[in-house]
């Protein structure tokens, strides 16, 4: 299953682990990836790779954890119902309702911020109607109101970004 | 039936009908979970939803065209990377300024998403969301005071929500469960 919960134990600073060829995978195809026949050999060859070589460090970076996945990100409006919600709970029962959270069908990015409220995490659904009834239920299991705050525009959808390379290396 | 027609094309290669709905449908929900890494991977998803190669492709390329797909290549985890400080910040915009607030701040290169969304009185004031991404804390902050500076919006109330746990980070599930 691609989709779990970080392990907080895993290494996090996985940058120095990566070679060049890796940050030119990274830096150059975040956007971008060819729909051809045999998209990875197109890439390698402007890398001056190989498909084998390109295939083997995608798998390695996925389970390195430093890719979620390769393939398409959806518009959220387009294909499906999705809104970003918050709810205020007891810091020390946190964890407790970050997996109830987590349990419940259509949830992703769900994070702890600092603030009141202090659990953060988009619900997505195939529909609107559908998208309510899972708010509706998770909400009940919470006993907590969730702040319900869908998307009105957009003014960024570029979701790829610039990797600071050098900072990781210092950091 | 349908399905088994699909396949039937997929088989042979043939693509002179146009995939079924419930194809696209399927599908969508294997591209939400990313591409197989194989040196075909078109292929071994048009055999999965019952699609020829060449129609997968046009579907990909197709909601590409029309927006449905933001962008296509790799999802990084920036966690992983060491991209640690994931500040969101929200902003009270007077509405007649939200607009234009909003575009000029999408323009900033430290800035990685940019939403309005609606205010909810009396528990939340903020209507104007981005998102700043640093290696570390002091770098965000530093990012979002010089920003402020830039464009002038040391007026507008706001606050920045630093992300302190992880719970999930992942790609949206919008195709109903046993769609694919």
């Amino acid at each position: 299953m691609h989709c779990q919960a970080p392990n907080s134990q895993a290494p996090t600073h996985q940058a120095r682990k990566l070679d060049a060829l890796d940050r030119r995978l990274i830096d150059s195809y975040q956007r971008g990836l060819p729909v051809c026949s045999r998209p990875f050999h197109t890439i390698a060859e402007r890398l001056g790779s190989s498909e084998d070589e390109v295939i083997s460090r995608l798998e390695r970076l996925q389970e390195m954890g430093v890719l979620s996945r390769v393939g398409p990100v959806f518009d959220h409006a387009r294909a499906g119902a999705s809104l970003l919600a918050a709810v205020a709970v007891p810091e020390a029962e946190r964890d407790a309702f970050a997996e109830l959270i987590n349990a419940a069908p259509g949830v992703n990015h769900n994070y702890a911020r600092e603030h009141d409220f202090n659990l953060w995490f988009v619900m997505t659904a195939p529909d609107e109607p559908e998208l309510d009834a899972r708010l509706d239920a998770l909400e009940a299991r919470l006993g907590v109101p969730i702040l319900r705050l869908p998307m009105l525009e957009g003014y960024h959808i570029d979701l790829s970004f610039p990797i600071p390379w050098a900072e990781l290396e210092r950091a | 039936m349908k399905t088994t027609d699909d396949l039937e094309f997929a088989a042979t290669g043939a693509a002179r009908h146009a995939p079924s709905a419930e194809a696209e449908r399927r599908l969508r929900g294997l591209l939400e979970q990313g591409l197989p890494l194989v040196p075909r991977p078109w292929r071994t998803l048009a055999e999965q939803a019952g699609m020829a190669e060449d129609q997968v492709m046009a579907c990909v390329h197709r909601w590409q065209a029309d927006g449905m797909i933001k962008r296509l290549g790799l999802v990084v985890k920036h966690r992983r990377l060491g991209i640690q400080a994931n500040a969101m910040v929200v902003w009270n915009v007077p509405d007649e300024r939200v607009a234009e607030v909003g575009r000029r701040l999408a323009h900033e290169t430290a800035v990685t998403l940019c939403y309005r969304r609606p205010r909810r009185l009396p528990d939340w004031p903020y209507n104007l969301f981005c998102m700043i991404h640093s290696a570390r804390r002091e770098r965000v902050e530093a990012e979002l005071a010089a920003i402020v500076e830039r464009l002038g919006l040391g007026d507008l109330e706001h606050r920045v929500l630093f992300s302190t746990h992880a719970y999930r980070q992942c790609g949206g599930r919008y195709v109903r469960e046993g769609a694919a």
